[in-house]
């Protein structure tokens, strides 16, 4: 476990895309919280991504540039009135650029309880290599 | 802020000026922040989840972004005014040989109470956590129901 066990949850308002891309539709973008690690195989992505679901997310590869795309369908009815708005619904989009090459054929996508979990496996010839010294 | 402690629950009647008034608060303070170099602000209650409320004329519906947490992971209490949400997420250690390079996600205890404006029904509660979204459909109390009166 983590060292979380003592401490609070700081709230973190979503923070909105400063200069999206091309919009097409009106609405709020925002940037979803990511954690990103690497071992030497491969690299993973964890992206909060709360109310999209696998059919509304896309992941887009191309040329080392990561893009990901996340739709949230309005989820409240017509006839609701609003008593306290903290947050504000709208899509998610981030894009990364990656340095390591990518086996695109291995890549591995999963969605669960509104967290992305991306695997992305490094080619053979990027997985670094132990050099032997001979003496 | 005095201001937010006396206008943070708006009562009936009052609930759409208001919400205008929050509303532009709410710009006002990106504004400031913005200009004092700040990256985010702080949202009326300062407590995680951040929560959106929301009735007809039937129920309250409570609703938050908790991605990444089970269902069995959260605790709802309920009274017979407001509700509490508490809980802890939980990121799992990924190995010790990772190297990382963003660290966004938290994770970390949370408990939050939210009082609703009226009297509710506690036997019927409904809650569900799908897809990171917790959504609570709290139905009224009949005394705090709307009725129609029909003129004669």
């Amino acid at each position: 476990m983590t060292d979380s066990e003592a401490k609070e949850i700081q709230v973190k308002p979503k923070q909105e895309v400063t200069s999206p891309a091309e919009q097409t539709q009106p609405g709020v973008v925002f940037t979803p919280g990511v954690d990103i690690f690497e071992t030497e195989r491969e690299l993973t992505l964890l992206a909060d991504l709360p109310g999209v679901t696998a059919e509304n997310l896309t992941i887009d590869l191309r040329e080392n540039t990561l893009t990901l795309t996340g739709e949230v369908a309005p989820f409240e009815t017509a006839n609701e009135q609003d008593i306290l708005i903290e947050y504000e619904i709208g899509k998610y989009y981030r894009q990364f650029s990656l340095s390591n090459v990518i086996d695109q054929s291995k890549i591995d996508a999963k969605l669960v309880d509104g967290v992305l979990r991306l695997t992305l496996p490094k080619v053979e010839e990027a997985k670094p290599r132990k050099i032997e010294v001979r003496t | 802020m005095l201001y937010r402690r006396l206008f943070d629950f708006p009562t009936r009647g009052f609930r759409s000026p208001l919400r205008e008034l929050d509303h532009l608060r709410r710009q006002i303070e990106q504004w400031d922040d913005a200009l004092s170099g700040r990256t985010f602000t702080m949202p009326a209650a300062g407590v995680f989840p951040l929560t959106n409320v929301t009735e007809d004329n039937h129920n309250y519906y409570v609703r938050a972004e908790l991605p990444g947490i089970k269902s069995d992971e959260l605790d709802i209490q309920v009274t017979a005014k407001g509700i509490s949400i508490s809980g802890e997420r939980k990121i799992p250690l990924e190995g010790d040989n990772v190297k990382y390079h963003r660290r966004e996600r938290e994770a970390g205890k949370f408990s939050r109470s939210i009082n609703l404006p009226d009297d509710i029904d506690t036997d019927k509660v409904d809650a569900k956590l799908e897809s990171g979204i917790l959504t609570m459909i709290i139905p009224k109390a009949e005394k705090s129901k709307p009725r129609q009166i029909t003129v004669k």
